[in-house]
């Protein structure tokens, strides 16, 4: 019930921002509505009780479909990444001055409350149309508050990830039809039909566009980059830190229970494309001189380790992609925002205009050095842990694809560590007469950041208890 | 029965009206005239009655098309009375036409004789041909109602060819005895027969707009009044698709393995065709008109599917194409009246002082998309379960890449509206059309959410 409450606060939240006509207004009730949320997702998780979360009421006529959410071990994890990211992404917006604000931040609380229903519905219906809703709420972010070329890269990503995701629902109805009359949507049934070795390979085929394309895993990734970096800070860190955990939820609900055979017959190639995503994502982003356009490119190759582990089906991946899609959220985010401040103060954020912040900003230096050692995977950061156990289960799986998944950590080493070299350190290559350290607001936005990836760094077990039953129930 | 008598008087009082020069009364009598005649309409519920010796049969098929029908048309004139309040001359030829034809799509829905589909076919299209051509001193009205006149004509020849042929073969009018005939024959039945149905399916399909019989609907949009378009775009359409499956249903269900492939080419070229085609309309109007020939193709993709009950879902299907059609067209009509043209250039930057009226296009080309939770979406997703069921997994595939392509070109005016910088145009609203426009929003999301109200009735 209180989860059916949470949808409730955030979709109200989304609308009294729209009709409140004003910024100042809306960025409170957006901010106060987050805040709430992130209480009572806290809340739930601590007294986990199927009476708080489980909700199913059946919908007319709906073809056997049910409004039904409820929350596993799993989806918990998700559903706390989205409440806790969500007021720090709405708090990083609250010095900017967007043309229409209270749009603005209706929009992210509808994206919330989108985010929010993916990870708790229990019924593939439920899942399919709360996973196109939160196309909409992000399309009109990027659209209308995207920078160069946007229409045009905002189009290509709504019209491919539509796709993508028309191909899910053809899978869904497949299933679907497949369970016994009367049909029914709802995550029991569907796990237990027994399909075909052609209708399995099929159906993992369609959610594999799907959820490639949503990552985005290679060759898929084309929308990704440039949509990261035309849509203002707060899309990206929506898009990058929530939005994308969306396909590897997908993979982790859907392939690994529904199609473990065709996963074991194919697993190769989607294990392949994942980490050839790694390597050729890692490649371009040396290059990149745009501070935003290399964190994409960061994105795509960190996600394909995630995939990659989640394709090879044993209980170290599995564990390891759960806990990595956690981290790498909220590392994600933590740069963009400490990109956005960086932007904010010098107008720009190309690395070649910049240098020697850290002489005049020790502590955004120490910030951005954390975030980046969180994201390069050093011991007793949250990057760490799960990109150990990523590799241990591919090592498990093929020994070589994890010597090639591991040059990953050498990869994000090597672009991060040299941007920050030039971006921190050197000589100032623009000097601002008013030039202030972090703010109280920017230091409040990371501070939360920089405790959860200590805390998931040296003491996982944590969250990855929380996880671990619904984790097993998959794989078996 | 009752609700045709009803329609019929309507129609003549309001001759009356006319010709008392009390213009004033007509819009009102009509819009309680045509609340009554859907009240017997949805009386009639459950009850199952033939009439004149078997022409008509009226059965919840037929009442749940006629109320969407009627409350079709209904909309239509509502608008109709804001879209003339400038028009000095009387115009109450107009209003009376469109409740002939009216008429005619009530017939089409409720035949039981093939007589009486064609006496409901033309009725319905005699009285279309006028209206298109209503702008007299518009040339492309002129061309219009002339394109219309002559393609209809056509058809109807071959629709009434193909009637003749089946006559010939079963000796019958009557659908069921037709149905029978197929059925008991079917090891035997003579190629007049095959002929026939062909003929008659291809009648039809130029009246609902497939590929290969649609070339005159996008002309034939862009030359009538934005009102006339809407009434073509949902009652023509709903009437015509009800008219194929009742016929379908009644005569041909045995025969699935002779039209199923015709059909799924016919289905699978028309989306394809329409939405690649759509592409490429600079205008507003003519974008619509591609976008009504594509949702012909998913419609015809549920008659692949007949017998796995997929009524249900082609009813939600219309209803939900008619309401974002409809939605659309008014919101072309408001615009097309400050600026006299539906480039899709003058949508640009319509969004910063028009809200309403952005987002309920917004709304209706999402929903026409198929975005969740809308009402287009639920339809899709009915018909491409239904037709799954049966077993056509490439149709559904095309079907999909369509869709995809589809959100392509609805998204243009979305994009102009809300994207670009543009004119500082204020398209004044009277606090009514504000609720208007609200209210067909809200029920294209209500449909969404509840889809069962509509499906769960046949």
């Amino acid at each position: 019930m209180i989860l059916l409450v949470i949808l409730l606060i955030a979709l109200l939240t989304s609308a009294l921002s729209f009709m409140s006509q004003e910024g100042f207004r809306a960025k409170w009730i957006a901010f106060s509505g987050s805040i709430l949320v992130f209480i009572l997702s806290v809340y739930i998780t601590i007294n986990n009780c199927e009476c708080h979360t489980t909700f199913d009421r059946a919908l007319a006529g709906n073809f056997g479909a049910h409004f039904s959410i409820g929350m596993d071990g799993l989806s918990n994890l998700l559903i706390l990444l989205t409440t806790f990211l969500t007021p720090l992404i709405i708090l990083s917006a609250f010095n900017r001055t967007y043309r229409r604000p209270h749009v603005f931040y209706g929009l992210i609380m509808m994206m919330e409350m989108a985010l929010i229903g993916v990870f708790s519905a229990r019924d593939g219906l439920m899942f399919y149309i709360f996973w196109e809703l939160a196309l909409i709420p992000i399309y009109f972010i990027c659209g209308l508050w995207g920078s160069t070329d946007k229409i045009r890269i905002t189009f290509k990503f709504f019209v491919y990830t539509l796709l993508g995701s028309l191909f899910m629902l053809i899978a869904l109805i497949s299933l679907y039809l497949a369970t016994p009359t009367p049909h029914s949507f709802s995550f029991e049934a569907l796990y237990a039909v027994r399909m075909s070795p052609h209708m399995e390979t099929l159906v993992f085929a369609a959610f594999f566009v799907a959820f490639a394309i949503k990552i985005p895993i290679f060759p898929f990734h084309t929308w990704q980059p440039d949509t990261y970096t035309t849509a203002p800070y707060q899309g990206s860190m929506l898009l990058a830190g929530i939005m994308l955990k969306m396909g590897i939820y997908g993979i982790l609900r859907f392939i690994i229970p529904l199609c473990p055979n065709a996963l074991a017959e194919w697993g190769w190639l989607a294990v392949l494309l994942s980490v050839t995503g790694i390597i050729y994502a890692s490649v371009i982003a040396i290059r990149q001189d745009n501070l935003k356009r290399m964190i994409a490119y960061a994105s795509i190759a960190h996600v394909g380790l995630i995939a990659a582990g989640a394709f090879v089906l044993n209980a170290e991946g599995i564990r390891g992609a759960t806990i990595q899609m956690i981290s790498h959220g909220i590392n994600v985010v933590g740069l963009f925002a400490m990109i956005e401040m960086i932007q904010v103060r010098f107008k720009t954020r190309k690395i070649s205009e910049l240098g020697g912040i850290a002489g005049q900003a020790p502590v955004m230096a120490t910030f951005f050095m954390i975030m980046i050692l969180a994201t390069v995977a050093l011991p007793l950061t949250n990057g760490f842990v799960g990109e150990f156990l990523l590799l241990l289960g591919i090592f498990e799986y093929m020994p070589w694809v994890a010597g090639v998944a591991g040059l990953t950590i050498v990869f994000t080493a090597v672009y991060l560590l040299w941007m920050n070299q030039r971006v921190m350190f050197g000589k100032p290559k623009l000097i601002l007469p008013d030039f202030n350290d972090l703010t109280t607001r920017e230091i409040l936005i990371l501070s939360p950041l920089v405790i959860m990836i200590l805390w998931i760094g040296i003491y996982p077990a944590t969250f990855l208890n929380i996880a671990e039953p619904a984790l097993l129930g998959l794989i078996h | 029965m009752s609700t045709l008598i009803a329609l019929s008087a309507l129609a003549i009082i309001t001759m009356m009206i006319g010709a008392w020069h009390k213009y004033k009364w007509i819009v009102p009598t009509l819009v309680v005239g045509m609340l009554v005649a859907c009240g017997l309409n949805i009386a009639d519920w459950n009850t199952n009655i033939h009439y004149y010796n078997e022409m008509m049969v009226v059965d919840n098929f037929a009442i749940a098309f006629n109320t969407i029908l009627i409350l079709m048309a209904l909309l239509v004139i509502i608008i109709a009375g804001h879209y003339f309040r400038n028009v000095v001359k009387p115009l109450d030829d107009v209003y009376i036409l469109l409740v002939f034809s009216l008429i005619g799509g009530i017939l089409m829905t409720s035949f039981a004789n093939l007589v009486m589909l064609f006496i409901g076919i033309e009725t319905l299209s005699i009285s279309m041909y006028v209206l298109a051509g209503s702008k007299k001193f518009d040339n492309l009205a002129k061309e219009a109602s002339m394109k219309y006149f002559l393609m209809g004509s056509f058809a109807s020849g071959f629709l009434l060819f193909g009637i003749a042929l089946l006559y010939g073969s079963s000796g019958s009018f009557n659908l069921t005895a037709i149905g029978s005939f197929a059925c008991s024959h079917s090891a035997d039945l003579p190629k007049m027969f095959y002929v026939g149905m062909l003929l008659t399916f291809v009648g039809l399909i130029f009246k609902i707009a497939a590929v290969p019989f649609h070339f005159w609907v996008p002309d034939v949009y862009q030359g009538s009044p934005t009102v006339i378009t809407a009434f073509m775009a949902t009652v023509v359409k709903v009437a015509g698709i009800a008219a194929i499956f009742r016929l379908f249903n009644h005569c041909f269900m045995g025969l699935q393995p002779f039209w199923a492939n015709t059909v799924m080419i016919i289905s699978a070229a028309t989306i394809l065709l329409a939405n690649l085609t759509a592409l490429y309309q600079r205008t507003f109007k003519r974008l619509l008109a591609y976008s009504g020939i594509a949702h012909t193709g998913y419609l015809l993709m549920a008659l692949l599917a007949i017998n796995t009950h997929s009524m249900g879902a082609v009813l939600l299907y219309l209803t939900a194409y008619s309401l974002s059609t409809y939605a659309a067209l008014v919101v072309l009509m408001l615009v097309k009246d400050f600026i006299y043209d539906d480039k899709m250039e003058h949508y640009q930057g319509l969004a910063k002082r028009n809200p309403f009226i952005a987002v309920t296009l917004a709304v209706s080309m999402l929903s026409l998309t198929g975005i969740p939770p809308l009402a287009g979406f639920m339809g899709k997703f009915a018909i491409f379960t239904a037709t799954l069921e049966s077993g056509y997994l490439g149709l559904v595939i095309v079907a999909v890449i369509g869709s995809a392509i589809s959100l392509a070109y609805y998204l243009k005016p979305v994009i102009s509206m809300f994207f670009r910088e543009g004119g500082q145009i204020v398209i004044g609203l009277t606090p009514w059309l504000r609720i208007f426009l609200v209210l067909l929003c809200l029920a294209q999301l209500v449909l969404g959410l509840v889809p069962g109200l509509i499906t769960q009735l046949l």
